[in-house]
């Protein structure tokens, strides 16, 4: 694992942002890494836009500013391009993954983000077939993996186990595995 | 045998709770306190603690029920922030001058108005006076690990005094870090039983507590206070002692980085300090003896301690989490005590204050390089360019 | 009584010396003074209940109302006041009596015009 790793998710509230977040951090954990996640508070309602940061890194983490500049963004709601300014900040030869049915060249036109690495994946298409729901955290998490290559599907799926153990039940632990594994295959880069 | 575990400082703060198995807990929601007494309230539900948990309708009553309860003989612990604090004033005070060995999580944040829930360090500073033994913590961690000692701390026979364990609100209370979480049997066997001296409850030996007090004895019992106050510093570094031998992990009264060398540093408490090192770290990298003291015990002030560790220093530079309005030049208050600090105890260093972060503006790893860049060019010069300097308002 | 330092005192106010108030001597703030009248007390002990000086005196083996313990009581005359022989006695009068009356039961009558 590198250095530092930012990553900043944007979504809105009621949507897992924010259990995106811990979930990664919980496999960041597993894999013996130092992490952070913390989510930016702001009118604590369902469908406003949220936003939550995750630092991963091999080391001991300090730092407790907000991220500015992040490595990584990833964005669960189409509905916030165009309104949220999801790409500022990011970093050069970053990379941003979308939840979108748009191309990666249509999200860089409506992001202005023309470096680095694009990706898009339907997630609320996947996750409304595989588990019913449009909860896009999970299958974003999938295509994250496939993108950034942080951790693999099988680290995450395990936490995502962990994770929801007796709290949903298995067979929707399945589809939330499904839906992830599903993203990493359908996630395009452009 | 401990284990690591991914949690938010206030979920530290909860799980140190539960293994401290207080006997009252009465405490009101206050954001961003609110999801440590939720855990600990599902705790209480699921059987895990033997606690006697107090609803109550207000942070006013939350702390008198503490205060009876603490009174009764029992163990006590709470919760609060901002104008929850505000809310407990009076009896915060009572707290401590009735010697009530009390250990509350202070999440710190904003007072109002305007309504803010995002962190600064207003709320704790409206008690500095109040008598309560104060410690900074700079993530989920060291809340955790303060936790146990302020229980040791305040119960110690020669303090008894109510102890604050703060943690900057959502930076840390909200923010998922890795933690080691140590054995209940370690903690329980560290935290020990709770001996009161002179219970309430005790009916062979019945007693009043809180009575009038006229002009004639109201002052004695307040410089009993300060002897208090007086022991404690001794108190902390022992239990600390302890709690290194038993837990591998050390505490002071404050924690130097890097700063034995250094020329110029800077002074901030809580989750800042973090961010500070990393900025030292880039300093140094460039060939700046640049360094940090992060505050642990505010209350009592080692102001000698202080002095003795910033004393071979070109300057200091402080960052406060706080105005006190209308002070020497609108200054913050650790600035303020650090100077009479540094002043009483003849060390000439030029100081100046940064006021930042009020109502959770972020702090940026550039913004406290410019701070210090500002006191390398303070260390030249032999003077402040300006006393005090409010980072990142907008003009 | 000799004041005591900072050391030999309890701390925090405590008052460890379980109903040491009685050491307080109270007497002496009086105006009016509670006098036993010429009718018979029924010993119903409501002065003793109401009294917030705790200072009616009782005879606890017989049962009965034994005096008025002038060392605290504040002469607030809540006794005569609550003395349901008084109440008796000023209803067959039939009218207002002074609250020195010798035909009360509990007299309250003012510290100076005591006779004794």
């Amino acid at each position: 694992m590198a250095e530092l790793i930012e990553i900043r998710w944007h979504g809105r509230g009621g949507q897992g942002v924010v259990t995106a977040g811990k979930l990664l951090a919980e496999t960041a954990m597993g894999a013996g890494q130092y992490f952070q996640a913390f989510p930016d508070y702001g009118p604590e309602r369902m469908g406003a836009p949220i936003r939550a940061f995750t630092r991963l890194s091999s080391k001991p983490i300090t730092i407790h500013s907000q991220i500015d500049e992040p490595n990584v963004v990833l964005v669960l709601d189409p509905t916030l391009l165009g309104t949220v300014p999801v790409a500022e900040g990011l970093d050069e030869d970053g990379t941003l993954l979308v939840n979108t049915a748009m191309s990666p060249a249509q999200v860089r036109e409506v992001t202005g983000f023309k470096t680095g690495k694009a990706f898009t994946v339907d997630a609320s298409h996947i996750a409304i077939e595989e588990m019913g729901r449009e909860i896009t955290n999970t299958p974003m998490l999938g295509a994250f993996a496939r993108a950034t290559g942080i951790f693999k599907i099988e680290d995450l799926a395990e936490q995502l186990r962990a994770w929801f153990g007796k709290k949903i039940s298995a067979e929707a632990i399945e589809a939330n595995v499904r839906a992830m594994r599903r993203a990493a295959e359908e996630v395009q880069e452009g | 045998m401990s284990k690591f575990e991914a949690l938010q400082g206030n979920e530290a703060v909860a799980t140190a709770m539960r293994q401290i198995n207080p006997d009252v807990v009465a405490a009101y929601p206050i954001t961003p306190q609110t999801s440590t007494v939720q855990k600990f309230a599902d705790y209480v539900s699921d059987g895990l603690v033997d606690t006697d948990f107090v609803t109550v309708e207000s942070e006013h009553s939350a702390m008198s029920a503490c205060v009876g309860a603490s009174a009764a003989g029992a163990r006590v612990m709470t919760a609060t922030s901002a104008n929850g604090l505000a809310l407990m004033w009076e009896i915060v005070y009572i707290a401590a001058s009735n010697r009530c060995p009390i250990v509350m999580s202070l999440v710190n944040r904003a007072l109002s108005a305007p309504i803010n829930i995002h962190c600064d360090h207003s709320d704790v500073m409206g008690i500095r006076d109040s008598g309560w033994i104060i410690l900074f913590s700079e993530n989920g961690q060291e809340a955790y690990d303060n936790l146990f000692q302020a229980v040791r701390i305040g119960e110690h026979p020669d303090v008894l005094l109510p102890v604050a364990v703060c943690q900057d609100g959502f930076i840390t209370s909200h923010g998922m870090e890795r933690v080691e979480i140590f054995d209940d049997a370690d903690v329980k066997a560290f935290v020990g039983e709770y001996c009161p001296q002179w219970p309430l409850l005790d009916l062979e030996n019945p007693k009043t507590m809180g009575p009038l007090d006229f002009y004639d004895y109201y002052y004695e019992h307040k410089r009993q206070q300060v002897e208090a106050m007086e022991n404690t510093q001794a108190v902390i570094l022992e239990v600390a002692e302890e709690f290194n031998r038993k837990f591998d992990r050390n505490y002071g009264l404050f924690e130097p980085y890097r700063l034995e060398d250094a020329e110029v540093a800077v002074i901030a408490a809580n989750s800042t300090a973090g961010t500070a090192k990393v900025v030292v770290d880039r300093l140094r990298d460039e060939g700046l003896k640049v360094g940090l003291l992060k505050p642990r015990v505010f209350r009592p002030f080692p102001a000698k301690e202080l002095a003795d560790a910033l004393s071979h220093l070109k300057a200091v530079a402080v960052m406060d989490r706080s105005v006190s309005f209308g002070a020497m030049n609108n200054a913050g208050p650790l600035f303020l005590e650090m100077v009479a600090a540094l002043t009483l105890h003849g060390v000439q260093v030029p100081v100046a204050d940064y006021v930042y972060g009020l109502g959770g503006r972020d702090i940026l790893p550039r913004e406290i390089e410019q701070v210090y860049r500002d006191a390398l060019k303070m260390a030249e010069t032999g003077q402040a360019e300006r006393l005090v300097t409010y980072l990142s308002v907008r003009e | 009584m000799e004041q005591k330092g900072w050391r030999d005192i309890p701390i925090g106010g405590m008052i460890l010396e379980a109903g040491n108030a009685v050491e307080y001597l109270t007497g002496g703030w009086r105006a009016f003074r509670p006098i036993r009248g010429e009718a018979e007390c029924i010993h119903c002990m409501q002065c003793w209940l109401f009294c917030p000086d705790s200072s009616i005196l009782i005879d606890a083996e017989n049962e009965e109302m034994a005096g008025f313990d002038l060392d605290h009581c504040k002469g607030c005359g809540i006794c005569a006041t609550i003395c349901p022989v008084n109440a008796k006695v000023i209803k067959k009068a039939g009218e207002e009596l002074e609250r020195d009356d010798p035909r009360l039961c509990i007299r309250i009558v003012e510290e100076g015009k005591v006779e004794e």
